[in-house]
C-alpha cells in the first residue's frame, strides 16, 4: 500500500510540474509577459520595475524556476482589478464553491441510488423504464439552460425561490457557509439541484445496470433459492457489490462537480471560485486565471490520488504493486 | 421480425466472414422504430439547414433587415409589416425562428468539424500506439492519461480565454479536449485485432507498416469509434453551446444557439421567457436526437444482443 501511494504522489507531482510547464510558456514565452502581466494603466517606470522583478531579462530556465519559486511560495501574481495577491482571492472563493458541490453530491446520492435500484428492480414496469427513459434528459440538457429554465419556474413564474446570490451566511470559525440559515437554503436549493442533474442520471444508471447484472449473479439466486427475505437480499447482496464503482463514480464526479459549478454559479450568481474565474476572463484580469488553473490543477492531482487509493482500499481485487492501468 | 431473423444470420455465418455481419447490423438498426425515427429527423434538420436561406422569414444578420421597433415581442405577435413572429424576436428586433434556423447550422457545424478533426487524430494516434507498442505507446498513453485527467469544460474555457473567439478557435479547443477519448478507444481495440492471424500474414508479406495500420486493422477497429464519434457529436454541441454561453465560444457576429440562449438571459428575469426558451428547446431536441441514435447504433453494435 505505502509504495503504491509512493508511486501515485510521483506520478502527481510529475502531472503537476507538466502543468506548471504548459501554464509557464503560455503565459510568459508564447505571449508577451508584460501585456499578460501588467496592467495596462501601469505607468512606465511600473513597467520597469515588473520587468526586474519578473526576471524577464534572465535566460528562460532561470525565468522557470522563478516562477516556479514565487508559485511555491504562493505568489500567483497580484489582481490588475482587486489589487491583491490572485490566490487569496480564490481562497476567499473556495468555501462557497465546495459547499455547492458538496450539497450536489449529497442531492446526487440521495436521488441517484435510490431511483436506480427501483429502476433496476423493477426494469419490466412502466415505472422502471420511465426512470430510465426520463434519465436520458438528465445526460441531454444543457446544464446552463437547465439552470436559467429553474430560474424561469421557480423564480420569475412561481417565485418560491431567490434567483441569484448566496442569501444569509453563517460564519463557523471565521468561513461564511449558506447552509446553516434558512434564507441562504433557499438560496442553495436550485443551484445544488442544477449542478446535481447530470450525475443524479449518471449513478442512477450506473446502479439500474449493476443492479440487473448482480441480479443474475449465482450468489443472488443462492440467495434466493435459501429463501432470505428480498429486501435483505437487496441491502446486503446485492447494493454492496455494486456500491464500490458507484462510489467511485462519485468521487470521481467530485472533480467534474468543480468544473461544471463555473457554468452553475455564472447562472445563478453564486459567488465562487468559478464566477470569479469568468468574470476574471471578462475583465482580462489574467494574473486570477492563471492562479485558478494552477490551484485547480492542483486539487484536481489530489483529487485523483484519493480517488486511486480509495478505490484501492475499496476493491480487495485492484493489485496495488501494480501500476494503475 | 427483423431482429431474430437477423440474429440467426449471423450465427449461421462464420465469424470470419465480416460483410454480413455489418448488414445485419444496418438491418437491426433499421428495424428499430426510434432509430429509424431519429435518422428521418436529422435528415429533415439537414435539409432544413441547407436550406434556412430561402425558408428563414428573415435574414437575422442582416441589420437592414431587422427594426428596433419590434424588439422583444413574444411569440406569435405581428411585425410592423404584417407578418408574425412565431418564436417572437429579440431585443433587436431579430425574429428568433429564423435565429434559430441559422444557430442550429453553426452548432451542427461547429460540433460535426470538431468530431470528424478529434476522430482523425485520435485514431491516428491510438493505432500508432497500438501498433508500435514499447515506448512509444507508454508515452502517448501517458500523454493520454494527463489530457483526461482535467474535465474538458474547464481545459476548453481557459484555453479559450487565452485564444479568444472565434469559430476555428472553439473548433481547435473542442478538437484539444475530445482527441484523447479517440485514442484509448482506438488503442483498446487495435490491440485485439493485432494479435490476429490476418494481420501476422500481412506483415509476413512485407507490407509497410502504414499499409498494415490503415487498409487491415483500421476497418476492423473503425466500429466502436463511429458509435463513440455519434455520441460525442451531441457532446460537442453541447460544449460548444455552453463556452457560447459563458461568452468564450462563437462571436456574435455568428450566433449558435448557445449565443442565444445567452442573449436572453438577461431578459429572463423581467419574463420575455421565448429568447431563450426557444433556442434551448432546439439544442435539446438536436442533442435528444444524436443521443438515442448513438445509444440504438450502440445496442445493434452489441454483440451480446
Amino acid at each position: 500500500m505505502a509504495l503504491f501511494i509512493l508511486r501515485r504522489l510521483i506520478q502527481s507531482l510529475f502531472v503537476l510540474l507538466a502543468v506548471s510547464i504548459v501554464v509557464f510558456f503560455a503565459v510568459y514565452a508564447v505571449g508577451d509577459p508584460i501585456e499578460l502581466l501588467v496592467s495596462p494603466e501601469a505607468s512606465l517606470a511600473d513597467r520597469q520595475q515588473m520587468i526586474a522583478r519578473l526576471g524577464l531579462d534572465l535566460p528562460v530556465w532561470q525565468q522557470y524556476a522563478g516562477f516556479m519559486w514565487r508559485a511555491l511560495h504562493g505568489d500567483m501574481g497580484t489582481s490588475f482589478v482587486q489589487g491583491v495577491p490572485a490566490i487569496s482571492l480564490i481562497l476567499q472563493r473556495l468555501p462557497a464553491t465546495f459547499e455547492l458541490v458538496v450539497a450536489a453530491m449529497l442531492m446526487t446520492c440521495v436521488f441517484g441510488i435510490p431511483l436506480g435500484l427501483l429502476a433496476g428492480l423493477r426494469r419490466d414496469t412502466a415505472l422502471g423504464r420511465g426512470i430510465l427513459a426520463t434519465s436520458v434528459l438528465g445526460f441531454s440538457l444543457p446544464a446552463f439552460w437547465l439552470g436559467m429554465m429553474l430560474i424561469l419556474m421557480f423564480a420569475v413564474w412561481l417565485g418560491w425561490l431567490p434567483a441569484s446570490g448566496r442569501g444569509d451566511t453563517v460564519s463557523v470559525l471565521g468561513v461564511p457557509f449558506s447552509f446553516l440559515t434558512r434564507d441562504g437554503l433557499a438560496h442553495m436549493a436550485m443551484p445544488a439541484l442544477n449542478l446535481a442533474l447530470a450525475n443524479v442520471a449518471l449513478i442512477l444508471r450506473m446502479t439500474a445496470s449493476g443492479v440487473a447484472e448482480a441480479e443474475s449473479q449465482e450468489y443472488v439466486k443462492f440467495a434466493r433459492a435459501k429463501g432470505i427475505r428480498p429486501r435483505r437480499i437487496v441491502n446486503r447482496h446485492i447494493l454492496r457489490n455494486i456500491l464500490i464503482p458507484v462510489v467511485t463514480v462519485v468521487g470521481l464526479e467530485f472533480g467534474q462537480l468543480i468544473a461544471y459549478s463555473t457554468i452553475t454559479e455564472t447562472v445563478f450568481a453564486w459567488p465562487g471560485m468559478g464566477k470569479l474565474l469568468i468574470d476574471s476572463v471578462y475583465q482580462l484580469d489574467r494574473p486570477v486565471v492563471v492562479a485558478y488553473v494552477m490551484f485547480v490543477t492542483f486539487l484536481f492531482v489530489v483529487i485523483n490520488l484519493i480517488v486511486d487509493i480509495m478505490y484501492a482500499a475499496l476493491d480487495p481485487r485492484v493489485q496495488l504493486s501494480a501500476p494503475a492501468h | 421480425m427483423p431482429d431474430s431473423v437477423s440474429s440467426s444470420r449471423t450465427r449461421t455465418v462464420p465469424p470470419l466472414a465480416e460483410t454480413p455481419r455489418r448488414v445485419a447490423i444496418l438491418r437491426k438498426l433499421h428495424g428499430r422504430p426510434t432509430a429509424r425515427g431519429t435518422l428521418i429527423i436529422l435528415a429533415v434538420l439537414a435539409l432544413i439547414i441547407m436550406i434556412a436561406p430561402f425558408f428563414a422569414p428573415q435574414n437575422p444578420y442582416d441589420l437592414a433587415n431587422l427594426s428596433i421597433m419590434d424588439g422583444r415581442l413574444p411569440p406569435r405577435s405581428t411585425a410592423m409589416d404584417g407578418h408574425m413572429y412565431l418564436m417572437g424576436t429579440d431585443d433587436q428586433g431579430r425574429d428568433m425562428f429564423s435565429a434559430i434556423l441559422y444557430g442550429i447550422r453553426i452548432s451542427l457545424l461547429v460540433g460535426l468539424s470538431a468530431v470528424a478533426i478529434a476522430t482523425a487524430i485520435g485514431s491516428f494516434v491510438g493505432l500508432l500506439a497500438a501498433y508500435v507498442g514499447g515506448r512509444i505507446d507508454a508515452a502517448l498513453m501517458r500523454l493520454v492519461d494527463f489530457v483526461l485527467g482535467f474535465p474538458s469544460i474547464l481545459v476548453a474555457l481557459v484555453l479559450l480565454a487565452v485564444l479568444g473567439r472565434g469559430v476555428d478557435k472553439v473548433i481547435l479547443a473542442l478538437v484539444l479536449v475530445q482527441w484523447a477519448h479517440y485514442a484509448r478507444i482506438m488503442r483498446g481495440r487495435a490491440l485485439q485485432e493485432r494479435r490476429k492471424e490476418y494481420v501476422e500474414a500481412a506483415m509476413n508479406l512485407g507490407f509497410p507498416a502504414w499499409r498494415i495500420m490503415l487498409v487491415h486493422l483500421l476497418p476492423n477497429c473503425v466500429g466502436p469509434i463511429l458509435v463513440y464519434a455519434t455520441v460525442q457529436i451531441a457532446h460537442a454541441i453541447a460544449l460548444e453551446a455552453t463556452l457560447s454561453f459563458l461568452g468564450v465560444g462563437v462571436p456574435i457576429t455568428e450566433p449558435s444557439l448557445g449565443l442565444l440562449i445567452a442573449n436572453g438571459f438577461q431578459y429572463l428575469l423581467s419574463g420575455d421567457y421565448w429568447i431563450s426558451l426557444f433556442p434551448g428547446l432546439a439544442l435539446l431536441f438536436l442533442i435528444l436526437t444524436i443521443n438515442i441514435l448513438g445509444d440504438r447504433l450502440r445496442e445493434s453494435l452489441d454483440p451480446r444482443r
